[in-house]
């Protein structure tokens, strides 16, 4: 399997991803060797984790959570930072020499950044290619084409691929409409979330502040993720402004960077809300569960989102959610309010019926928590098995 | 006939810094100004080090000054949050400007303690903060303003209407053109609409040749000797007082002591004296002295900063006017909690210069405001800011106070 992130060194929801599946493909009789770009220590015992390095090269270490930034450091002791790009082409040469004196049944890749790398492999050893698409590459860049040597890489190599899985109906669609990809090619294997992963919560929130404010009479709105064009955070500041002109007492918590970080907390104070918007940057562990419970309700108002987990994060710790309709994840769960991205008046309609009222928001969380009871990433699992025996019998027969 | 009087005017201030402060933060913990001593934060640090490398080396040289030129003289304004700072933090730069005081010819200029933007916000508040920093001079310096300047300069017919009633003697603004016309900064004037004050102009030209131009070689007058500047002061016919406002921190903070400024402090008097148609002048001495030669009219504010003098750096952005909005509106249900550490920390968070590090105007001033601000951006100095303001909001909130 071909990755590129895996928790906690992720920067969102695709490490995460690929971690529960994986767990949940271990039940199976499979050998699972997870090849990422770089070392680190995860804590998985269910598979083999590899770091492709390339020749020459004695470490590669990521910054922290920045998406584009990697340190090789080389033989000699010199170190050399690589944007994303020049780093995916380093990840294929990599694993090109990697693959040398090793057998694989099947090849895994998730994402494009692992796509060509993907190719090598079958271009070497001719074993079959099953191309997981967790993003494309309008998505990513909100509705506009995208980087064209990204959308490139994904146009080539899905056409190449033995079979795509995609992650939604609605990247489905996607790649049927940006790529020509024929329909029958793609599958679709929704994202799950395992129950058993949402964990305990301390008593004691780190939000202090909100909690007290809930107290007495403030409700809170909560959004997590990376806050570039994608995730559509302009149209909840928007539709925050209308909420908060009729119901003053509404906190919204936005946890995460990106680039439009300092653009959202300037858009937050010209709209008037500075007071109401709060913003605590990137966070994991604690903070990143507390964030999910602390609030009244969740808000993913991605302008094209191809899964997104965090809304079943939310319900997971005790908060119902508000989605985008273009979002992968309203595929799969009922008991959501669900928006196009661009209504903001809808939007803040939403939100504010369910701020001003607790019995909305208690019974859409029971009966979203119910649903959810129900998710599993064993029904994803099984179906991708399927999909691995077909290729597998093709590839012998 | 009066003498022809250079009236130096030397402003010193240090806020009470926030800390780097997160919404964690918020409802557990009350010291937004208690960085720890290495952070760039750490306003005792910085009190540290400007009071090494420029109160007591600038006040031993002033006092020196003082002693071998008895016409030499100079004026002051010294903030509240500074004087407690130094009191705190470095006791003896503080006995310094105490031992300048002590020689009867440096007064003290009347100001907000807090070095505010009160005045147009709340006059209640405003006037609050006046009458703390006029009880904290008499305290310190033993002596009554009686010359007011507005924080950053301030300055419009309404302040001048406000110190006039108030009675002081004058009030100082800066000498911008857009106001004063073909007109000189070079006398005294009154403020339009008022009876008794006098208005006195920043020569900013001759100021900021010293407080800005003064190191810089690329400049065509460099190097900037006493002699030279003091010739082209005497070479001004039509001149009664040249008003040379500047920050205190010009010597040995923004100028360098290796760009020789304080040599050429030591050798301005002497210069200056040599005429005996020269003189020095405190500020109310000015005011004293010379006659208003005319009214002048500034209905729209006008500040001593950057290339627009008014008020942008402060309140140019929603980020610095919705933060400033908002804990102006805190302010009477904190006053009437009588709880006095809330009250000070609500005026601490007052300090104009908390909107000065968001500002957003990046280029032309903006290298300026990035070497005076102790935050990586204007975004960061924002949230520590509506962190701490969401601080109080609890403190209220837990006494029963609705937010």
């Amino acid at each position: 399997m071909l990755g590129w992130e895996l928790p906690p060194h992720n920067s969102g929801g695709l490490g995460t991803a690929c971690l529960q599946l994986c767990k949940s493909l271990a039940k199976h009789d499979l050998d699972i060797e997870f090849v990422l770009p770089y070392e680190a220590d995860h804590g998985i015992d269910f598979m083999t984790i590899t770091a492709a390095t390339p020749q020459g090269i004695v470490s590669v270490v990521r910054s922290g959570i920045a998406y584009d930034s990697y340190k090789y450091t080389r033989e000699d002791g010199s170190e050399a930072w690589l944007n994303i790009y020049d780093q995916q082409e380093l990840y294929e040469k990599a694993v090109a020499s990697m693959i040398e004196g090793k057998e694989f049944d099947i090849v895994h890749a998730h994402d494009w950044l692992t796509f060509r790398a993907a190719m090598r492999v079958k271009e070497k050893k001719g074993c079959p290619v099953i191309l997981h698409v967790h993003s494309v590459e309008s998505d990513r860049a909100g509705g506009s084409k995208g980087n064209p040597l990204v959308h490139e890489i994904e146009e080539l190599s899905m056409h190449m691929a033995d079979r795509i899985i995609a992650v939604s109906q609605h990247t489905k669609n996607c790649i049927v409409r940006d790529y020509g990809i024929p329909a029958e090619k793609i599958e679709v294997v929704h994202n799950s979330i395992e129950v058993s992963d949402i964990e305990q919560l301390d008593p004691d929130n780190a939000y202090r502040y909100l909690a007290a404010m809930r107290a007495i009479g403030y409700r809170v709105v909560v959004n997590v993720g990376r806050l570039t064009v994608q995730k559509g955070l302009p149209n909840l500041l928007h539709a925050a402004k209308e909420v908060v002109f009729r119901a003053p007492k509404t906190l919204f918590l936005i946890v995460g960077s990106g680039e439009q970080y300092y653009e959202l907390i300037t858009l937050a104070a010209e709209l008037g809300i500075g007071q109401n918007v709060i913003f605590t940057d990137f966070q994991r562990g604690k903070r990143l569960r507390d964030a999910f419970s602390i609030g009244d309700l969740f808000v993913m108002p991605s302008v094209s989102e191809p899964f997104g987990l965090t809304p079943l994060e939310a319900i997971g710790y005790g908060t119902p959610a508000l989605v985008s309709k273009q979002s992968g994840v309203s595929e799969v769960l009922a008991n959501a309010l669900k928006v196009d991205f661009w209504d903001i008046h809808e939007m803040a309609n939403q939100i504010h019926a369910v701020v001003q009222n607790d019995p909305l928001r208690d019974t859409l969380l029971q009966n979203a928590q119910q649903e959810y009871q129900h998710l599993s990433w064993d029904k994803a699992s099984e179906k991708i098995v399927g999909l691995y025996h077909q290729h597998l019998v093709g590839a012998t027969a | 006939m009066n003498k022809k009087a250079i009236v130096l005017y030397l402003h010193v201030h240090q806020p009470f810094r926030i800390r780097h402060y997160t919404a964690f933060d918020a409802g557990v913990n009350h010291d937004y100004f208690d960085a720890p001593y290495e952070d760039r934060t750490s306003n005792e640090q910085i009190a540290h080090k400007v009071a090494q490398k420029s109160y007591l080396p600038t006040n031993a040289r002033l006092l020196q000054l003082l002693r071998d030129n008895p016409q030499f003289k100079l004026s002051l304004s010294i903030t509240g949050t500074v004087i407690e700072q130094l009191e705190k933090w470095a006791p003896e730069a503080l006995a310094s400007f105490q031992e300048l005081t002590a020689t009867g010819r440096v007064e003290i200029v009347a100001e907000t303690y807090h070095h505010s933007l009160a005045f147009f916000y709340n006059r209640e508040e405003f006037e609050t903060q006046v009458r703390m920093h006029a009880d904290k001079v008499r305290e310190v310096f033993g002596q009554e303003p009686k010359v007011f300047r507005n924080t950053e300069l301030c300055y419009n017919n309404d302040v001048a209407y406000w110190a006039d009633k108030a009675g002081y003697k004058a009030v100082l603004a800066e000498g911008w053109d857009p106001v004063l016309k073909w007109r000189s900064p070079n006398y005294v004037y009154r403020p339009a609409y008022t009876e008794n004050i006098k208005l006195l102009m920043k020569n900013y030209r001759l100021s900021d040749d010293i407080a800005f131009r003064f190191g810089d070689q690329a400049w065509s007058e460099w190097p900037l000797t006493a002699d030279k500047f003091t010739r082209w002061l005497g070479d001004e016919q039509n001149a009664t007082n040249f008003d040379l406002f500047m920050d205190y921190e010009t010597f040995g903070e923004h100028q360098w002591s290796e760009t020789g400024i304080f040599e050429f402090l030591s050798h301005l008097p002497k210069e200056w004296l040599k005429d005996e148609h020269h003189t020095f002048m405190t500020v109310s001495e000015v005011a004293d002295s010379f006659e208003p030669v005319d009214y002048v009219d500034v209905p729209d504010t006008i500040t001593w900063a950057d290339t627009e003098r008014d008020l942008s750096a402060w309140l140019g952005n929603g980020m610095q006017t919705g933060s400033i909005q908002a804990l102006y509106d805190l302010r009477t249900r904190i006053l009437d909690t009588g709880d006095l550490s809330l009250i000070e920390d609500f005026r601490r968070m007052t300090t104009s210069d908390h909107f000065y590090y968001m500002c957003t105007k990046y280029f032309n001033d903006g290298d300026i405001h990035a070497y005076f601000s102790p935050y990586e951006t204007p975004y960061e100095a924002y949230i520590n800011f509506m962190n701490a303001f969401h601080d109080l909001k609890f403190r209220l909130s837990e006494k029963g106070v609705a937010v």
